[in-house]
């Protein structure tokens, strides 16, 4: 149980995939512009992660290692489509807001990498657990990300007018930079250093020195 | 892993998978599973997905035609809504067909409803449009409002549609929307920005000498200068999507598109 636990826990915030191994970060930019949509990308994420996960660690065993990518590829290719078809019947205008990103998912790093390095080697349920898990880690920056340049871009969450604005009478003056893609870059990398801050654990060590490499090397 | 995992894991070693038999097995296997899952879900979901596009456009018809404020009612605004088709050729209506089931784009692959347009006068790039093309007229009370007509045409990376309404003059933007393209997110999609579309409203798409005239300049509209009433802000970054739609406007308002029937409709106005 705890074995579970951990595996659907620890990419929350200790092994987060978009701040500690930065993947994932081509959607997170595009689609984070608001929350609705980011929503939506996050659920489809998500549930493609986690059952991708399941479906390639359900026939692990029998997975040929020299087509190994391409059974990755066509699972998560065909559970991408069908999510996307999904979207596009019972999400419809959203699904329009999220255009290729959604079909991009195929490419996403998050899922598979996990399917390579997890789901390759655990059972079934584990797997499942694990993109479950790190979907939720995907989903948890992308909402914050998203979250905060909605509320500053446009004084809005999923639409509702939080910030009166200044063009309607209001006191906020609406960022508008927030609404473009690097407004993302800088929050997602104000994730990371805040995370970091806070888990010492996550902040690597430089990988070289100059000076201390080259005198060990001599004796 | 559980005991049960480890035995499975073990009597499986023994078995080949990297040979040829099983690489075939698995890769005929997955294709078959997983085209008949993508198949099944597209077809299952296609007619909602069709709902979903009619009601969508039907929506982009009210937008742009100004009855679509929140709240109101959108059965009723279809009801203000008549569906025509014309010839574009003659200009005149054809009441043989049915508006309300005719798709122009449907019509415009098939070769015996369709012509090919001379490369000169292509400037939408589309090459072929249909013989027919629906327009929709508005309705407030008896009078006609406004004039909807149906537009595409090639941006940057791909084709544009959209309708452009008219006032009852025949010749002034009450608007243009655009409800499907797949320009560059934020630099080519400023096409849907309402602020840029608000900017068409009232400009004149004919030059005195009754050619098409809207244009989408570089940078901002220079006050002042004598074509104002044609002009409209380029989109920075969008250079060439914003002169897809110029291009695009020109073209279904020009003798090869809409001309004729917007031309004998203002005769018929007397204007």
């Amino acid at each position: 149980m705890s074995d579970a636990r951990k595996v659907l826990i620890d990419p929350l915030v200790d092994n987060n995939p978009v701040t500690l191994q930065v993947l994932g970060i081509c959607s997170a930019l595009a689609v984070t512009t608001s929350l609705l949509p980011s929503l939506l990308m996050c659920l489809a994420l998500t549930s493609v992660a986690a059952l991708a996960s399941a479906a390639i660690s359900s026939i692990r065993n029998r997975i040929p290692n020299n087509i190994r990518i391409i059974v990755h590829m066509t699972i998560i290719a065909s559970l991408v489509i069908v999510t996307d078809q999904l979207l596009r019947a019972y999400a419809y205008e959203t699904s329009k807001q999220l255009s290729v990103f959604v079909g991009l998912i195929i490419t996403n790093c998050i899922v598979l990498g996990r399917a390579e390095a997890f789901a390759m080697k655990n059972g079934v349920g584990m797997s499942f657990l694990d993109g479950l898990g790190n979907g939720l880690g995907y989903s948890a920056i992308l909402i914050a990300v998203a979250a905060t340049r909605e509320l500053f871009g446009a004084g809005t969450l999923l639409g509702f007018q939080i910030l009166p604005l200044t063009s309607d009478g209001g006191w906020y003056e609406a960022n508008g930079m927030m609404l473009l893609p690097p407004s993302a870059f800088f929050i997602i990398g104000g994730l990371i250093w805040a995370i970091r801050t806070w888990k010492k654990a996550q902040v690597e060590k430089p990988d070289y020195q100059i000076h201390e490499v080259h005198r060990t090397e001599i004796y | 892993m559980s005991d049960a995992d480890n035995n499975a894991t073990e009597e499986r070693e023994a078995f080949d998978r990297d040979s040829t038999s099983n690489t075939l097995t698995i890769a005929i296997g997955l294709s078959l599973v997983c085209s008949i899952l993508v198949a099944g879900a597209a077809i299952m979901l296609k007619p909602i997905q069709e709902m979903n596009e009619v009601r969508f456009r039907q929506r982009i018809i009210l937008d742009v035609a100004g009855l679509l404020e929140p709240g109101a009612d959108i059965e009723e605004g279809l009801d203000r809504i008549e569906a025509r088709v014309v010839e574009l050729e003659t200009g005149t209506y054809v009441d043989s067909i049915d508006a309300n089931n005719f798709d122009p784009l449907a019509a415009a692959n098939e070769p015996a409803t369709s012509v090919a347009i001379p490369e000169e006068l292509d400037i939408g790039k589309i090459r072929r449009r249909a013989i027919y093309a629906p327009v929709y007229l508005v309705s407030d009370g008896d009078e006609l409002s406004q004039i909807i007509l149906p537009v595409r045409g090639t941006g940057l990376w791909s084709t544009l549609y959209g309708y452009l309404a008219l006032e009852p003059d025949g010749e002034t933007v009450s608007g243009l929307q655009f409800y499907d393209h797949a320009e560059t997110p934020g630099l080519g999609d400023q096409i849907e920005d309402p602020a840029w579309r608000a900017q068409w409203v009232g400009k004149k798409i004919y030059g005195e000498d009754g050619e098409p005239r809207m244009e989408v300049v570089r940078g901002t509209v220079a006050a002042g200068n004598p074509y104002v009433q044609h002009q409209v802000d380029g989109l920075s970054g969008a250079t060439l999507t914003g002169r897809g739609v110029m291009n695009l406007v020109r073209y279904w308002t020009g003798p090869h598109g809409y001309g004729p029937y917007l031309e004998q409709y203002r005769q018929a106005k007397g204007t």
